[in-house]
């Protein structure tokens, strides 16, 4: 079967500004893909340009085998779902769902029928004869789906799609998604500037930043094997500590960590570590050689977060489950071995963004 | 809490109301004097001369004829102010194009410009000399003293009512529901007469609601352009500006009367049929 979507070397220009640069990737059969990056990165636009709600500068769109670049929005059959829901307000749940099939001229009955079906998929049947303004946000985002997917779209294209509901609410969606994915495996595209979101629910995930793509991965890969500082920084937490490349390891102070060896040697270069790779050792009589101050110590539930000062005045941040915490307290100087660092040229990481509160421990 | 904090709060309290009543009794005042005042007026007036003064009047064919041209002028008016003024609301809500400012600015001109200059601007482009007078003239068409002047000035006067009451409407709704109908399928047609026709209804009945007001009651601009030949190009408000020129005044007040029903029955049963679908949606 050929690949449902298909983006090639997509641009999109807004007078001066360069909102989507170059953009190219593909959407496999039944599989949700996720356009993952912060707001103003270009993943909306370019779901819009596939939806055909904007038209591309320039590059190619392409759905089932068949050029989509200059068909109208109504051509393309794709089920949209907004992120303020978008639903018709002078209209009541049912009609909602049936728009779709009857400005298509569906029959009446076959109206009836699909609606019928489509309220029992998204758990709504009893609300049927309401408005809008008459449901929760989680509800009118349910109709929205159900809209959208009412006219048998060939893919399905959500925007932020839980972007205006709360955290729990969100949650609950996510997973109701998750299901009804899998019940009905349409292919979908899914914007959005949550990883959690991303990693849940993407079979591969688009990394995007200021109009580019920066990685295209599975959820696994963009986690462990992030291709640049930018998506080493938005996925997942991470220390970012500088050091030089020396025998194909970061060094930095008295620590060195493995991973360089696609650097030159001696260059600046800034290792990413998780704060879950870091292991950390209480000092038992000596002190260990490579060694650090507990400078804070925040317990989030089941494990607690550390800040450690490094020997050359960095800051790394570990994460350990807290029945690890003995010995480990305020001012203690404690061993630390980190796994899993991935290492950047100090040049490209200019360009990372702000990293979370990670970053901002000293 | 202390006594003086509690009596200081008291008194801010007792602040506010005094604040809030005086507020309100003076807009009843307002209202009252400037609103009410003299329609009671005409209304009593137009009452005190009986029952006879009405089945006169109302029997006078110049009468009759000043109602029908009204009711002529005001629907063609209605017809071409609706439709214009959604495409134009359309335009400045929904596009950004070079001239945006002046497009609404020129929305906006009849309601700076006197209805007398609106007038005058007529006859100096169709009367005797006028720009446009030759061609009509070799085609036959009597535009200045006659119908159709009072049609085209009437209409140029009522424009911004139907603009102004919609494009807030439209510019709160924006675009995602008529995106969402059009990748649903649905065509330019359809979206604008089952999505955004429908969302825009209450602001465009109003905005009917005003022009017709406003185009019963236009005497400036078509005073100018009429000529007042009586029992021809007489419209309603005009024949009340002879009636009182002519020391008519029963009729004059009576004509008033009925012109004035007519505005607040329109009003009225447009917020009724509103308040009666809002009730629907919330049951």
């Amino acid at each position: 079967m050929a690949t449902p979507i298909r983006v090639e070397s997509l641009w999109k220009r807004f007078g001066e500004f360069e909102a989507v640069k170059d953009v190219t990737f593909t959407a496999e059969e039944g599989s949700i893909t996720a356009l993952l990056g912060p707001s103003g990165s270009g993943k909306s636009t370019v779901l819009r340009m596939i939806a055909g709600l904007e038209e591309p500068t320039s590059g190619q769109i392409w759905m089932e085998g068949e050029e989509h670049t200059f068909k109208t929005v109504q051509e393309r059959r794709v089920g949209f779902v907004f992120q303020h829901y978008a639903l018709f307000r002078h209209m009541t749940v049912d009609q909602n769902i049936a728009f779709g099939l009857s400005v298509r001229k569906a029959s009446k009955q076959e109206q009836r029928e699909r609606v019928d079906e489509l309220l029992e998929l998204v758990q709504l049947a009893p609300f049927r004869d309401r408005y809008p303004d008459q449901l929760s946000g989680g509800q009118r985002q349910r109709v929205a789906l159900a809209r959208a997917l009412a006219p048998r779209p060939k893919v399905l294209l959500l925007d932020e799609p839980f972007g205006a509901l709360d955290a729990r609410v969100r949650q609950e969606l996510r997973r109701w998604l998750d299901d009804l994915h899998r019940e009905l495996g349409v292919t979908s595209l899914l914007v959005t500037h949550d990883q959690d979101e991303a990693l849940e629910l993407a079979n591969t995930i688009v990394v995007m930043h200021e109009g580019r793509v920066e990685q295209v991965g599975s959820p696994s890969e963009i986690y462990n094997e992030p291709a640049t500082p930018f998506v080493a920084g938005f996925v997942g937490s991470s220390s970012v500590l500088h050091g030089n490349v020396i025998d194909g390891c970061v060094q930095f102070g008295e620590h060195r960590v493995p991973g360089a060896d696609h650097l030159t040697e001696g260059e600046a270069a800034s290792a990413y570590v998780r704060p879950h790779d870091v292991q950390v050792s209480a000092a038992n009589g000596g002190v260990p050689e490579a060694a650090a101050t507990v400078e804070r110590i925040v317990t989030l539930g089941w494990l607690s977060r550390v800040a450690l000062r490094l020997g050359d005045g960095q800051v790394l941040m570990a994460e350990l489950p807290n029945r690890e915490l003995e010995g480990i307290e305020l001012g203690a100087r404690v061993g630390v071995d980190m796994r899993n660092a991935r290492a950047f040229d100090a040049r490209d990481v200019a360009s990372a963004p702000d990293l979370p509160e990670v970053g901002e421990a000293q | 809490m202390s006594a003086a904090l509690r009596e200081a709060r008291l008194s801010s309290s007792i602040r506010r109301r005094l604040v809030h009543g005086g507020l309100s009794a003076a807009a009843v005042l307002y209202v009252g004097t400037l609103v009410l005042a003299p329609l009671g007026g005409i209304v009593w007036a137009a009452v005190k001369g009986g029952w006879s003064t009405w089945t006169s009047t109302l029997s006078q064919p110049d009468v009759l004829h000043a109602y029908l041209l009204t009711g002529v002028i005001t629907g063609i008016t209605v017809v071409v102010t609706g439709v214009f003024g959604v495409v134009v609301a359309l335009m400045l809500a929904r596009d950004r194009f070079p001239g945006r400012g002046i497009v609404s600015a020129v929305a906006d001109l009849p309601l700076a410009v006197s209805p007398v200059i609106v007038g005058l601007m007529a006859v100096l482009l169709f009367g005797n000399g006028g720009w446009f007078e030759p061609w009509f003239t070799a085609h036959g068409v009597q535009i200045i003293y006659a119908v159709p002047s009072m049609v085209l000035v009437t209409i140029f006067i009522s424009i911004p009512f139907v603009v102004r009451e919609i494009v807030p409407v439209l510019q709160e709704l924006g675009v995602s529901e008529e995106e969402a109908a059009r990748t649903l399928g649905a065509s330019s047609f359809q979206t604008f007469f089952r999505v955004t026709l429908k969302n825009i209804r209450w602001g465009l009945l109003y905005g009917i609601a005003l022009s017709t007001a406003r185009a019963m009651g236009e005497i400036g601009a078509v005073l100018i352009v009429s000529s007042l030949i009586q029992g021809r190009t007489e419209t309603a408000p005009l024949y009340i500006y002879r009636a009182f020129e002519q020391n008519q005044d029963p009729a004059g007040y009576v004509v008033a009367v009925t012109l004035a029903l007519v505005s607040i029955v329109l009003l009225a049963a447009i917020e009724i049929f509103k308040r009666r679908e809002e009730k629907g949606l919330q049951t």
